[in-house]
């Protein structure tokens, strides 16, 4: 019996049973694609959390007020403000004796404000930062200039719009020069910012910045900073960088245990970590769901193979009559359901790789840089795992045949 | 040398412990170029003989010498190889595949074997039982005699040394059947050895030998006086070789 003339004997004895066979491979389907929907996803989504964070730089590190578990969640998540953080703080930190490798660095504080000009008003965020913002974002400026240190520390009232405020503002009107109000005190717009997209995010063209004084004592009428952000010079430098400014800090707060610290320090490597565990942790999750649709996917293949085998008896009988080895009466039903599984692996890889393909559409429709990856080893892996299936559970019906006495089978009614 | 020589067989099945006797004793030859009706009542064990003879079961007791060889040491492969190369059988009820050519269920046998050309082998196979004309019909448009034929051809399609026919008009009317006998009888008269198993004696006499059996043991062996030649209108080819 040679291997081809099987195989021709398959696909007829499987699209004799067309609706059978669909119903049969269901699961595999699923299944399979259901492999391919988290691989794809996974990738997609890493892509995103990696070109999220990278964009600020992984040499960012984040001093956030109040204690907190480095990898859990921050104070303000709870909606706890802390008021330990100040502007005297960042300056401190500043000092290049004492945190050597800090390349640039500045307080935050975040509001909301209405910003209005003439007739149009637009509620954007508010953010107070020092005039290093630039260099610790690695934001661009796209007409105009950012304010300088001078106008920072004079408290000068000007204004960077983000590109998003600014459209919805002045649509394609020039904006430079132009005078618009938060809470009746007149801003100069001095520069608009360069489109990026979300960051962290955060949509960072539907922002306005200020100095960061003004924000602080004038608008938002508080004394302390929500955050600081500083860039290491290189990424090697981050770890003693977080300690230097960790003992300085303490220094300032009057703080002896590490364990009693107001603050916590955070960067953008350790942010990727914490993304990633959770990415790996639901991506095992759907790996064993997916896992578990293949085995009862597999134990539907048993079921409808042992019905198969019985239906078939008298020609399994007759078979052996003919001269068919238990060999090839085995051959015969492990290919079926091999192949039956085959052909669900490759309808499932169809499905995922469409389904993953809308859901990247979907994510770049709202602005995400979400990459669509079906790597040809999730195709080599589903199809082994759908092939491996059906051999696995095909096992036990085939030997079932093979070992069929062909006198009985040829008198089975 | 005999073509097929069984002595002091024996067949009892065991179910639960108990022992059913079904054979007892058989001995006889089967020279090359016979024609033999095993003729019984029902349970005489007639079936579980041919079953045997065929290689599609083994004797509890006894020998059974196939072309001069002992079976008993053939394992499963071989008996399987032996049924495809050497015997060709025929059922009461044509066994034939359903949702399948009659031209694919001749050349069903030639899939379990070494050779080549199995398309030319199965047209020669159903021009010898007149059935060319039915090569590419599927098995449900033909007819009961058509569908036995297509079994003869199947039978036939690896020139096999000996043919078993285990009732093989009991399903059809007498005009088919007449016609399957003619069949068998030119095939016979070409040299092929034909067993044929029946328990009616007007089907019995067409062969040249009737061994008669009864409760698992033979209790006649003689030749056909008189015996009947079947006359048909169907178209055959007389001399293959």
């Amino acid at each position: 019996m040679n291997f081809l003339a099987t195989i021709k004997l398959v696909i007829k004895t499987l699209l004799a049973r067309k609706g059978r066979s669909f119903l049969t491979v269901l699961g595999i389907v699923i299944g399979v694609a259901g492999v391919i929907i988290i691989i794809a996803l996974g990738a997609g989504a890493q892509s995103l959390v990696l070109s999220q964070i990278s964009t600020l730089g992984a040499n960012l590190v984040g001093v956030l007020p109040g204690k907190s578990d480095e990898t859990g969640p921050p104070a303000f998540v709870f909606g706890v403000e802390v008021t330990t953080l100040t502007e005297e703080d960042a300056i401190a930190l500043s000092d290049n004796s004492r945190v050597p490798h800090i390349q640039a660095l500045s307080p935050y504080v975040r509001g909301t404000a209405t910003v209005v000009w003439r007739d149009q008003n637009v509620d954007t965020n508010l953010t107070g930062v020092w005039a290093t913002y630039p260099t610790v974002q690695s934001a661009l400026v796209e007409s105009g200039r950012f304010f300088d240190e001078r106008e920072q520390s004079g408290g000068a009232n000007v204004i960077v719009l983000g590109s998003e405020v600014k459209r919805l503002l002045f649509g394609d009107a020039g904006a430079l020069g132009e005078v618009v109000k938060i809470k009746n005190v007149p801003f100069e717009v001095i520069a608009v910012m360069e489109s990026i997209g979300s960051v962290a995010f955060e949509n960072q063209d539907d922002t306005v910045l200020v100095p960061f004084v003004i924000a602080q004592r004038q608008i938002l009428g508080i004394n302390h900073a929500h955050f600081i952000r500083a860039k290491v010079d290189a990424s090697e430098n981050v770890d003693p960088t977080i300690e230097d400014m960790k003992v300085l800090l303490r220094e300032r707060h009057g703080i002896k245990n590490p364990e009693e610290e107001d603050f916590s320090i955070r960067n953008a490597a350790e942010a990727i970590e914490l993304l990633t565990t959770i990415t790996n942790g639901l991506r095992l999750f759907l790996t064993a769901m997916a896992g578990t649709a293949l085995v009862v996917g597999g134990i539907g293949i048993m079921n409808i193979m042992l019905v198969t085998v019985a239906e078939r008896t008298r020609e399994i009988g007759l078979r052996k009559a003919l001269g068919a080895t238990r060999g090839d009466v085995r051959n015969q039903f492990l290919f079926e359901s091999s192949l039956i599984t085959l052909l669900g692996g490759l309808i499932g890889i169809g499905t995922g790789a469409v389904i993953s393909f809308l859901v990247a559409l979907l994510a770049r429709s709202f602005g995400y840089e979400w990459a669509y990856v079906i790597s040809p080893t999730s195709v080599v892996l589903a199809v082994g795992v759908s092939v491996l299936t059906g051999v696995i559970f095909g096992l036990y019906p085939a030997f079932k045949a093979a070992k069929l006495n062909p006198i009985d089978a040829l008198r089975y009614e | 040398m005999p073509l097929m020589k069984v002595a002091g067989l024996d067949k009892e099945y065991v179910n639960e412990e108990v022992v059913t006797p079904v054979l007892h004793d058989i001995s006889f030859s089967v020279e090359p170029g016979e024609f033999i009706a095993i003729m019984g009542p029902s349970g005489s064990g007639k079936s579980t003989l041919m079953h045997i003879l065929g290689f599609l079961d083994r004797p509890s007791r006894g020998t059974y010498l196939f072309e001069g060889s002992d079976i008993a040491g053939f394992d499963d492969n071989k008996l399987a190889r032996i049924r495809n190369e050497k015997v060709g059988f025929i059922f009461q009820s044509f066994n034939l595949l359903p949702r399948t050519t009659v031209l694919e269920n001749v050349k069903l046998p030639l899939f379990y074997s070494k050779r080549k050309n199995h398309e030319p082998a199965a047209r020669e196979a159903l021009a010898a039982v007149g059935l060319t004309h039915r090569v590419d019909y599927f098995t449900n448009q033909i007819s009961g005699g058509e569908k036995q034929r297509v079994a003869i051809a199947r039978a036939l399609v690896n020139n096999p040394s000996v043919i078993f026919a285990d009732e093989p008009t009991g399903n059809l009317d007498s005009k088919s059947g007449n016609t399957v006998m003619r069949i068998l009888q030119n095939l016979n008269d070409q040299g092929r050895t034909i067993i044929l198993v029946t328990h009616e004696l007007d089907t019995a006499e067409h062969a040249k030998r009737l061994i008669r059996i009864k409760d698992g043991t033979i209790v006649g062996d003689e030749k056909i006086q008189n015996r009947k030649v079947a006359e048909d209108s169907v178209q055959l080819v007389k001399n293959k070789e």
